[in-house]
């Protein structure tokens, strides 16, 4: 069944916010903004939970909350295991008919830190096990929370405090893990990847992730000011460039079938319009030290891999 | 026997997991979340088949991990729902952190730990480490001396845990092997007389951020939020009140198990510490579990011969009912307590600190000892414990400490 509801400007701009105004994001936190839209996607009675993180530190400093559904935070690693255990209780108590609403959905919200590496083990088995929710990854490629630290999600040559951009190793070594790749691999039934620069492409992917009967994955990118070393009045404009340059394509996956999302679409269609990942780098503070002449070849990996990425991509999307 | 017949009770032969997990059956549990470790398996693998089988109306989450057993009971419990897990050793290890934050989200979680060694070196079998590494991370405690009391205590812990003066999770240790996998008589009670006794859960009024008094659990028509970030303003008065549930447990936990012996026609003690043979002993051990059935016996031979020996068992090691131990110990003129796990560089094991720090204020000083036994499952039979008694008579006798932590049943 899909939904009536076709996410114009108007109406999203007249759903009442869930996730309200007055909490401690920082200014040009993606992040935030990625929570308010998939709230303004929501279809009717949800109970949400994140991660530690950001997120959950900055809308809930108790006695406050941002919150105008039920959300539970517990750990780190737990948002998934959050998720089947809300879930699970949800099934069994209205089989008891000790819950009125005929079916509610569950959102898991994870950082990357809590995604790709602390909590994958908690994702893995939720998904593995079935269960009904829809987990969103928004990925601000490291651990901001505790100050910018690298994680699985932190992609090649970028500078964190724990992977500094030092004399001989110009910041992180090694790739950005492909988590919503091995999120397909589970053969689950819905996974999508995200952005907030293209916000009625999310509004349809939240919705479309929790009308799926069974677990669905949305992987957003949501760019941090403060730990990306960005113009915060940029953070939608570089998430767009993360789609422009093919470093973030925006694709979804049913039940493992591939297919290119209308933004991403465009640069495989007419390749012209693909533009260099130099131009994402640079409004970046994190990759300045790239820029040197001695660490020029790292932009060029990061090209490749790009490439390489992008063109495994289309093969997965019957795009040759 | 005549008693139980008249309570329409049966007996079966359980061992102590199928008693936890019959218990757990006639409870009404909504979700039991779980993961397979020795000694505590049979309990997941017989649950597992009442499920399969269409005996229970419980959903029941095989997680991928211990720490994501005991999220999942914590999420599913604030949602609404009954729930209970089970565990040992490195599996209550590896839950550590979500135990405290289980306490601290008031999420009344209930608990079977078949105790066992922690690693390393990898062991499986009985000792109290696991469980006395979680002694303060504000979980209500309980340890069976029997399968059958292993059973009462799982059905009681429900109504504790869920009591909305108390809201905190509770556990039920059960000794590895001991008790685990030892078959016994276990009277059981019909499934509509448990039933009767835990009923439904039931939820505090918390107010919302609209001011409105509200249920306290995720409800959709109700929003709340659970697990905030909680800083110096506010973070200690919030442990303060979780404090304030565990005072006032003592006293739910004994009239809860006064109302389970109406029913079942069992009691142990007075539901937070038994006594045997204490009225006039002069040679007392204190211990926890199993053991305190051997103890017993010894007890006996002893008073045959005219020793004035005798037990005191806690039940209760959380909230530690320290009222009821020093008036079980007034009398005592030498006491020995029984650890079974060891505090590493401390004095004496966790049990010790407890039994001598209680008798402080009391004004009370009989010499007090510890011994440390059984880790790793090393087996604690009748002539150990003789032995504990006679050390007792003559520091008795002698009113001098020759030890006052030693190791006891090992090569040295």
């Amino acid at each position: 069944m899909s939904s009536e509801w076709k996410f114009t400007a108007k109406e999203i701009a007249e759903r009442t916010d869930l996730f309200m105004s007055g909490h401690r994001a920082c200014a040009g936190c993606a992040p935030a903004t990625v929570h308010r839209l998939v709230l303004k996607a929501i279809r009717g009675p949800t109970i949400a939970t994140n991660s530690t993180g950001c997120m959950e530190v900055t809308s809930t400093i108790y006695p406050f909350t941002a919150w105008k559904i039920p959300w539970i935070h517990t750990a780190f690693e737990t948002a998934a295991a959050n998720a089947s255990g809300i879930e699970t209780a949800l099934k069994v108590l209205k089989r008891k008919d000790r819950i009125e609403h005929e079916h509610v959905d569950v959102i898991a919200f994870g950082g990357d830190g809590g995604t790709f590496d602390i909590g994958i083990q908690a994702l893995s088995g939720a998904v593995e096990r079935g269960h009904d929710f829809l987990y969103v990854l928004y990925d601000n490629e490291a651990y901001m929370n505790t100050g910018i630290q690298r994680s699985g999600g932190t992609p090649l040559g970028a500078w964190t405090t724990t992977s500094p951009a030092g004399r001989r190793i110009p910041g992180k070594p090694q790739l950005k893990k492909p988590i919503a790749d091995i999120m397909v691999a589970h053969e689950m039934p819905y996974v999508a990847t995200a952005s907030p620069a293209f916000w009625t492409d999310l509004l349809r992917k939240v919705r479309r992730g929790l009308e799926v009967d069974g677990p669905a994955f949305l992987h957003v990118i949501a760019p941090c000011p403060r730990g990306w070393r960005s113009d915060p009045s940029k953070s939608i404009a570089i998430s767009r460039l993360a789609v422009e340059t093919c470093t973030f394509p925006l694709w979804e996956a049913t039940d493992g079938e591939y297919s290119l999302s209308a933004p991403s679409k465009v640069m495989a269609l007419r390749p012209e319009r693909k533009k260099t990942v130099t131009e994402y780098l640079k409004m970046q503070g994190r990759f300045r030290h790239l820029f040197k002449p001695e660490f020029e070849h790292v932009i060029g990996r990061i090209q490749e891999t790009v490439n390489k990425r992008w063109h495994k991509l289309l093969g997965k999307c019957n795009i040759s | 026997m005549t008693a139980i017949h008249q309570k329409g009770q049966k007996v079966i032969a359980l061992n102590g997991d199928e008693a936890v997990a019959y218990a757990v059956k006639q409870c009404d549990v909504d979700v039991v979340a779980a993961y397979p470790i020795t000694p505590q398996t049979i309990i997941v693998e017989k649950f597992s088949e009442y499920v399969h089988d269409g005996e229970v109306d419980t959903e029941f989450i095989c997680t991928e991990s211990e720490h994501s057993a005991l999220t999942c009971c914590l999420t599913a419990a604030a949602v609404g729902a009954r729930t209970f897990t089970a565990t040992a050793s490195a599996g209550l290890a590896l839950m550590h952190e979500i135990l405290y934050v289980t306490s601290g989200c008031r999420a009344p979680v209930v608990m079977a730990v078949a105790n066992r060694a922690l690693s390393a070196p990898i062991n499986i079998h009985c000792d109290h480490s696991d469980s006395m590494a979680e002694r303060d991370s504000g979980w209500i405690q309980l340890y069976a001396e029997n399968s059958q009391e292993a059973y009462d205590s799982i059905i009681q812990a429900f109504r504790i845990a869920e009591h909305l003066e108390i809201l905190l999770p509770t556990l039920v240790g059960l000794d590895g092997f001991f008790l685990s996998h030892t078959l016994e008589n276990v009277a059981v009670l019909p499934d509509e007389t448990v039933r009767n006794f835990v009923k439904q859960r039931q939820f505090p009024l918390v107010e919302n951020h609209d001011g409105k008094m509200v249920p306290f659990k995720l409800d959709p028509e109700n929003p709340i939020t659970i697990g905030p970030l909680d800083l110096q303003d506010y973070y200690f008065e919030h442990k303060r009140q979780q404090e304030e549930g565990m005072q006032k447990a003592p006293e739910i936990i004994r009239k809860i198990h006064d109302e389970f012996a109406e029913r079942s026609g069992r009691t142990y003690g007075n539901g937070l510490v038994e006594t045997y043979g204490l009225d006039d002993a002069e040679l007392v051990t204190v211990c926890l579990g199993s053991t305190a059935g051997t103890v017993k016996t010894v007890v006996d031979q002893l008073r045959a011969k005219g020793v004035k020996a005798g037990l005191l068992r806690i039940r209760a090691f959380r909230p530690l009912p320290v009222q009821d131990i020093v008036e079980a110990l007034r009398n005592a003129k030498a006491i020995a307590v029984m650890d079974r796990s060891c505090s590493f560089g401390g004095y004496g094991g966790p049990v010790f600190h407890e039994i001598r720090h209680a008798l402080y204020d009391s004004n009370l000083h009989p010499p007090t000892v510890d011994y440390i036994y059984g880790l790793g499952g090393r087996d604690m039979p009748q002539h150990m414990i003789q032995r504990i008694y006679q050390d007792l008579e003559k520091i008795r006798i002698t009113g001098k400490i020759q030890h006052p932590v030693q190791f006891i049943g090992l090569r040295e």
